[in-house]
């Protein structure tokens, strides 16, 4: 009744995409989030008027296709003799996508504290560091989550998309195996199947903080 | 010593202080009184350095609050302040609400800041509640531990922002209560506030403001028994 020519040793290649998968989409992930912590700070510093330059390069990559930004970024790595294995071009193209988005999360949070609440803060003495330390940074990350844990998600599924640079992912990986073996509807549901357990967990994390943090 | 000389300030086109002279003697109690927009609450927060002045200077114990070389963050241990609203860190309990800036700003161990936080809570009557959220609390409790987180920082003055205009009626009690007991032990305040019977119960002089100017000022048997102002007069009369 149910016959498959997928062998272990084919799931074990999957397995090796799904790794694949998890890499690009911590390296991105991280380093978006740094980034976009930095710019979400610095926009909120400099207001709208001086970070101008800054909030048009960010709505440039939030705006043009992922698949755009890879095949160009790889161009450019290529023109600019930057001899970039395709892992990193993926991962400096991915990072700078999260990013943009994070930064627009970054400052929803900020912007979410009252500025009443860090009034009284520095009113204790405290310096502007300290109260974007121990009053801002806690109070904007409980807002923020939400956001983050689908931008996380969002990622890790377009990160399919370095494919076209040549990276064998789950997505690839499991392409070969459907043209090798023909049997789509499987392999298709077994790697819809990891990205889901690779998700889940992220998803309870999520979860899990925020019922933690309502207590407050 | 608190000496305000000649300070004005505007918010664009509004002036909001016109000239204000005030001098505020260590252990002594000035509350101050008026209507909306009359500058009150902005002199306070420019006396903590909050807010810039555009003229005139205000010296605390001789540091010129607004000179480029004064540090604003050890001046503020030196002057509370507390809001209207009371701006609890909703992500601490109340005892960690009390015991953040002793620790951060003054350096203290956790042993230390607790035991003021502790202490201070105790005084103001929340020694029971220290493990709670703040937003677990009326607005007077929370409005108590704004006071004690400024207490804890060991202030030499207080200031008040209408710290009972945001509360129910039945709360505005405790805190007026609060401030009783802190004038009582000697506490330099000075208090913007709309409640007349406290102001003329606890004040050793009672300064009205109108659009911006100190148009009275005397001790509260003074102003309120023979007001020689006459929009002091309607204010009061429009009070009472």
């Amino acid at each position: 009744m149910f016959n498959t020519a997928l062998t272990i040793s084919d799931l074990g290649f999957l397995a090796q995409g799904a790794l694949m998968t998890l890499a690009v989409t911590a390296v991105s992930v991280a380093a978006g989030t740094v980034l976009g912590v930095i710019f979400g700070v610095v926009r909120n510093q400099l207001g709208a008027y001086w970070s101008a330059p800054l909030t048009f390069l960010l709505d440039v990559f939030r705006s043009v296709p992922l698949l755009i930004q890879l095949v160009l970024g790889n161009a450019f790595q290529s023109i600019a003799k930057l001899g970039w294995p395709p892992f990193t071009t993926s991962c400096v193209v991915l990072s700078l996508y999260t990013a943009a988005y994070c930064t627009e999360i970054v400052r929803g949070g900020i912007a979410s504290v009252p500025p009443t609440t860090r009034r009284a803060a520095r009113s204790l003495g405290m310096t502007w560091w300290q109260d974007m330390r121990y009053i801002v940074a806690p109070l904007a990350t409980r807002v923020s989550l939400p956001s983050w844990i689908g931008l996380t998600l969002g990622v890790m599924k377009d990160s399919a998309l370095v494919l076209w640079l040549g990276l064998i992912e789950l997505l690839r990986a499991s392409q070969v195996l459907v043209t090798r073996l023909q049997e789509p509807l499987l392999i298709l549901m077994i790697c819809g199947a990891i990205y889901f357990l690779i998700s889940f967990p992220i998803a309870r994390l999520g979860g899990y903080l925020e019922k933690r943090w309502s207590n407050d | 010593m608190i000496e305000i000389q000649n300070v004005r300030k505007s918010f664009g086109s509004l002036e909001v202080l016109k000239g204000i002279d005030l001098t505020v003697e260590k252990g002594e109690v000035v509350t101050v009184i008026g209507g909306s927009g009359s500058g009150k609450s902005t002199l306070l927060t420019c006396i903590n350095g909050l807010e810039p002045i555009d003229a005139g200077r205000i010296m605390v114990d001789g540091t010129e609050v607004h000179a480029k070389t004064t540090d604003l963050n050890k001046l503020r241990r030196k002057v509370g302040i507390v809001f209207q609203q009371w701006n609890a860190f909703p992500h601490l309990t109340v005892l960690e609400n009390i015991m953040l800036a002793p620790r951060k700003v003054l350096g203290l161990s956790k042993e230390k800041a607790e035991e003021i936080a502790v202490k201070q809570l105790t005084h103001v009557g929340l020694g029971e509640k220290l493990s709670v959220y703040p937003t677990r609390m009326s607005g007077g409790q929370q409005q108590r531990m704004a006071i004690a987180r400024a207490l804890a920082m060991s202030p030499e003055y207080m200031l008040f922002d209408e710290v009972t205009s945001a509360l129910d009626p039945q709360l505005v009690g405790e805190v007026l209560d609060t401030l009783r007991m802190l004038a009582s032990e000697g506490m330099t305040m000075i208090c913007v506030t709309h409640e007349m019977k406290f102001a003329r119960e606890v004040s050793d002089r009672v300064a009205f403001f109108h659009k911006g100017v100190m148009a009275e000022i005397a001790p509260p048997e003074a102003l309120f028994g023979t007001p020689k102002d006459p929009e002091l007069q309607k204010f009061l009369a429009a009070t009472h």
